[in-house]
């Protein structure tokens, strides 16, 4: 425990190598690679079309990429191809397992409806991680005082303003206890007032050391909060550095071009 | 005792009166009608539980199109769907039995020369074959975020089928249900066509017998309505307990800091 506690940067949690992603004719990745050490925070940014929604979706396997090789905490996702050539994972319960250690956060936080918030949060515990209801139910509490959230435990996701269900899906991702978190624009589908809650929530989970993968479109979380910062241009990496110097001092004349549009 | 008497003694008098209706035909009778009663609550229900079990899977397989499954059961569901129920259980009861082999099977003898198990199976492949086909537009409506996050935090393809994909089918399914066991519990009079005495069997009996129509028939029909009833209420009680995340929401909780519109 103290070991992992005092674990040095070099202790890599999640890295992509190479990875493509075709859909049909149309190569969307063309070769994308990440490296993401214990307490990262990585902000992937590029106007839409650019490939960095896919490439996180391709992480865990939601999409699955053409080639490229996923490795979490030493572990490689086992791909192979089939006839057609067409790639698709080995072993359907190493995806599974993978997945369970990587939780995303998504656009339109994809509650299941018909569960309450607290439901919601215990059922990966329970059904995938294995544990009591009771075990599952402590910890539960936990996570969702952690995003403020715990007064609205027994609501269901259609009762509850965006800003809250967004909060109550990063306490279910929570509740995983993940070695990494995907966050795939997380802000993006919530009225203008309402970013400024999840981006708190976001924020403080960062600032405790958690490793974070996060597609967004907010530049001044991606410049205070992260520890790298990665722009996408049509499938590629156009510039990557830290955010000091990506923003102080843009190499690429697109990344230039970005930053001007997005600050008008 | 005493009160009993006098009821049916007011009931003869006023029979014979006043009522265009014979009510002491129908209060001798009524042992009989609830006997009926049973054998249609006991085809309907018996149906509905194993059809429904039967549609699930189906339900499955075409949503998800297996290859090969999936156009069978659609030929299943088109004919059963397509073609009235009471030619069904014709096909059953006088059709299958013109076959020798059938005749000489080990199905003979127990199952298809019995009405009861001819009706019973045409009831359950016909509202297996309805349920298959509305529980898979129902699973189809399933929205894909739910299911996609349902991956995303590692639940194996039968987890996620229990956990997220049927409940949400199933609740939005609900509705439509209870239209299926109504249409079910109408569609068993059709068991009085084949010598059994479900409710409507034993009104047909009472006319045949008494030459009296309205006294069998609306009996019947007063026993068909106790019945109607009694699944609306359960219905709307499980739609209360199971579908509250699709009414609107309730006046804000106390302390929540939006503002009433």
């Amino acid at each position: 425990m103290v070991a992992a506690l005092s674990a040095d940067k070099s202790n890599v949690s999640l890295s992509v190598t190479d990875l493509h992603k075709s859909f049909g004719a149309h190569e969307v990745l063309k070769g994308v690679s990440l490296k993401a050490c214990e307490g990262d925070v990585i902000s992937l940014l590029g106007s839409s079309g650019s490939g960095k929604s896919t490439f996180l979706r391709c992480i865990n396997l939601l999409e699955t990429p053409t080639s490229g090789l996923i490795t979490v905490h030493g572990e490689d996702i086992k791909m192979s191809k089939d006839r057609q050539g067409a790639s698709h994972p080995t072993d359907p319960r190493q995806v599974e397992r993978i997945r369970a250690r990587l939780a995303m956060v998504f656009q339109s936080f994809n509650l299941w409806s018909h569960m309450t918030v607290m439901d919601n949060v215990i059922a990966g515990p329970i059904h995938v991680l294995k544990q009591s209801r009771a075990e599952a139910i402590e910890h539960a509490k936990e996570v969702l005082e952690r995003v403020g959230m715990y007064e609205r435990r027994d609501y269901y996701p259609s009762h509850i303003s965006g800003g809250q269900q967004q909060r109550a899906a990063i306490a279910r991702a929570l509740a995983m206890k993940p070695e990494v978190m995907l966050f795939d624009e997380p802000t993006s589908a919530l009225d203008p007032e309402l970013v400024g809650e999840v981006l708190k929530v976001i924020r403080s989970l960062a600032e405790e050391g958690r490793t974070m993968v996060v597609v967004t479109h907010e530049m001044a979380f991606a410049r205070d909060v992260s520890s790298e910062v990665i722009f996408l241009h049509q499938g590629l990496i156009e510039e990557q550095g830290s955010p000091a110097q990506m923003f102080n001092d843009p190499k690429s004349n697109r990344f230039k071009e970005f930053l001007s549009t997005t600050r008008q | 005792m005493e009160s009993e008497r006098s009821f049916y003694e007011y009931l003869q008098s006023f029979s014979e009166t006043r009522s265009p209706i014979d009510f002491v035909l129908i209060y001798d009778n009524l042992p009989r009608f609830f006997d009926g009663a049973l054998v249609t609550l006991q085809l309907t229900f018996l149906a509905l539980l194993v059809g429904g079990l039967i549609a699930v899977p189906l339900a499955i397989a075409r949503a998800y199109r297996k290859p090969f499954l999936s156009p069978a059961i659609r030929v299943y569901t088109y004919v059963f769907c397509g073609t009235p129920l009471l030619v069904q259980v014709y096909l059953f009861y006088f059709g299958l039995g013109q076959f020798t082999a059938v005749q000489e099977s080990f199905l003979w003898d127990p199952i298809l020369s019995n009405p009861w198990w001819c009706v019973i199976i045409a009831f359950t492949l016909n509202t297996a074959a309805y349920t298959t086909e509305f529980l898979r537009g129902a699973i189809e409506a399933t929205p894909h975020g739910e299911v996609e996050a349902a991956k995303a935090c590692g639940m194996s393809p039968f987890t996620r089928m229990r956990l997220v994909v049927l409940p949400n089918a199933f609740r939005r399914a609900l509705p439509a249900y209870s239209n299926e066991v109504i249409f079910t519990l109408h569609g068993s009079v059709i068991a009085s066509t084949v010598t059994l005495q479900d409710l409507l069997g034993v009104g047909r009996w009472l006319n045949g017998r008494y030459y009296l129509a309205y006294e069998g028939f609306l009996t019947a029909m007063v026993f068909y309505m106790a019945i109607v009833f009694l699944i609306t209420f359960v219905f709307r009680m499980a739609e209360k307990r199971f579908l509250g995340h699709l009414r609107p929401r309730e006046a804000p909780a106390p302390g929540s800091a939006r503002v009433a519109a």
